[in-house]
């Protein structure tokens, strides 16, 4: 009786133990991403003699992705033209498809969609990058010839996916309505015009604004937070690995927690 | 020139230098040797700033290193090198960008003298045909050397090496070994070489020292280390099974 008395405080200690050692963690890798990204503000002054390593990262960013990207544009736009139209169609309203599809894709869909790929295919390779960096040495080598790391890794990247972010965003929303029309001519029998005019006057300047705004924090989170479990990779191979995966996991949480407060700022 | 002063450093429960004492003198090269994992880099990386020691002082210069400021630390580290184990060349860059980096990022000198430096320091290293390529288009031994060229950029007066010959082939470990003698005759270069590689060790130490335990057991010329009768040190150099060194 006692034993197992003593056991299940024994385990109730651990989970309270693991628990505490998590949360402490994520507010160190949290506390360490926004320093890194307040030192990468204060090197945007030497970003004109960066220009290459920006626009190779912008490289990445846009001209790699561009397959995916349309893929999942067109298809999000046809998805969504599918499942609402068909609902839209029980009440005669299939028409309004286009203004539901771009208010959608603008207000959320656009740039979380764009976080995703990008999180996915660009994120992930920087975190891998890094940390391959920092267990060769690398970025031990940087510190001994007094270059900064930040300046010379993480800025570039910091400045190439915030400005990446909005437009690969854009590219989104505008085949997402694309797709969406083609389901609408197609299987909701709504014209292209008909289509069109539903869209133009679904396009206001609130959405647009803090749907771009939001890539652009988007941009800033991703670079930040892959950069930062780089640059924290331990341990070789693994530990890159490691990095790697949780880059990912992170952005990923960090993108839909930040995108919901900006979405209550502006909208709640 | 450089000195530890009863220098101790953990890492969680492992024990790696408990009591390091050593005095560099300028000019001279100072080969630490030890078995893989004893703590050689370690202590080598105590130099150099990256690594700070939980006890104990480690002096460059007469300027204590651990607890240095930023301005100090980038003062330093102005007039030492490192020669890492895996060469920590930037992939991306070619040779040429890779050599001239010390310099082309703190905008020290216009362009083409940055040229003319790269060219000289590769030409001096026999790499004037690897200007272009990319690190991964370059045999280890290769790197090493390009590396080494990117660390002279600066102009040292201490270099630190890092298992410089490891994963070299005999010949080639010949040539780096040559290059470290080099360095200190034509450029009086103070030299901390950290290797288990005793063909090297002997070859290119004024004094050398064995990492047994966290504190060197034995320190000598190469001569006094080779008729050693320090049994940790005669077991390591000879590469004996039988012994008080126990494979970690």
């Amino acid at each position: 009786m006692n034993g197992g008395l003593n056991g299940t405080g024994r385990r109730l200690i651990g989970i309270f133990d693991l628990i505490g050692s998590r949360v402490m963690e994520f507010f160190d890798q949290a506390g360490y991403t926004v320093l890194l990204l307040v030192r990468a503000f204060y090197y945007l002054k030497d970003a004109p003699s960066k220009a290459r390593e920006i626009f190779t990262q912008m490289y990445f960013a846009g001209v790699k992705t561009l397959v995916v990207c349309s893929l999942v544009g067109v298809f999000t736009g046809m998805i969504l033209a599918l499942q609402t139209g068909i609902e839209l169609q029980n009440f005669g309203m299939q028409y309004q498809i286009g203004h539901l599809i771009i208010a959608s894709m603008t207000r959320e869909m656009g740039p979380f969609m764009a976080a995703i790929i990008i999180t996915a295919s660009v994120g992930s390779a920087m975190a891998a990058e890094i940390g391959t960096m920092k267990v060769y040495d690398e970025i031990d080598a940087l510190e001994m010839m007094s270059i900064s790391p930040v300046k010379f890794l993480v800025m570039p990247r910091v400045v190439a996916l915030a400005a990446m972010l909005p437009v690969v965003s854009i590219y989104i929303i505008v085949l997402a309505c694309l797709g969406g029309a083609v389901v609408a001519n197609s299987i909701l029998n709504v014209s292209f015009n008909v289509y069109m005019k539903h869209l133009y006057k679904g396009i206001h300047f609130k959405p647009i604004y803090v749907g771009l705004l939001k890539a652009f924090v988007f941009g800033l989170i991703i670079s930040g937070v892959s950069c930062a479990y780089g640059l924290r990779a331990t341990s070789g191979e693994l530990g890159v690995g490691h990095a790697t995966r949780s880059s990912v996991v992170a952005s990923f949480l960090m993108v839909l927690i930040i995108g919901y407060f900006i979405t209550a700022i502006f909208y709640g | 020139m450089i000195e530890f002063v009863d220098v101790h450093k953990s890492f969680g429960p492992k024990r790696v230098l408990g009591g390091f004492n050593l005095k560099i003198e300028k000019g001279e090269t100072f080969v630490i040797i030890g078995q893989s994992g004893i703590g050689k880099t370690v202590a080598l990386r105590h130099v150099a700033g990256l690594l700070c020691p939980d006890s104990g002082n480690v002096l460059v210069e007469g300027v204590r290193v651990n607890g240095a400021s930023a301005a100090t630390m980038r003062k330093l580290r102005g007039r030492m090198g490192v020669l890492f184990q895996s060469g920590a060349l930037i992939n991306w860059m070619t040779v040429a960008e890779n050599v001239a980096l010390p310099l082309s990022e703190h905008r020290r000198f216009p362009k083409k003298e940055i040229d003319r430096l790269v060219d000289e320091k590769l030409d001096l290293l026999e790499l004037g045909d690897a200007k272009t390529k990319t690190p991964s288009e370059i045999s280890g031994g290769m790197k090493k050397r390009v590396a080494l060229a990117r660390v002279l950029m600066s102009n040292p007066a201490i270099i630190l090496y890092d298992e410089p010959t490891t994963g070299l082939d005999p010949v080639m470990s010949m040539v780096i070994s040559d290059l470290i003698r080099q360095m200190q005759r034509d450029f009086n270069v103070t030299s901390l070489v950290v290797t288990h590689d005793m063909k090297s060790a002997f070859h290119v130490g004024d004094r050398i020292g064995m990492l047994y335990g966290g504190e060197l057991v034995q320190v000598g010329t190469p001569d006094e280390i080779m008729n050693t009768e320090n049994p940790v040190v005669r077991q390591f150099i000879n590469g004996d099974l039988e012994g008080p060194i126990r494979a970690q």
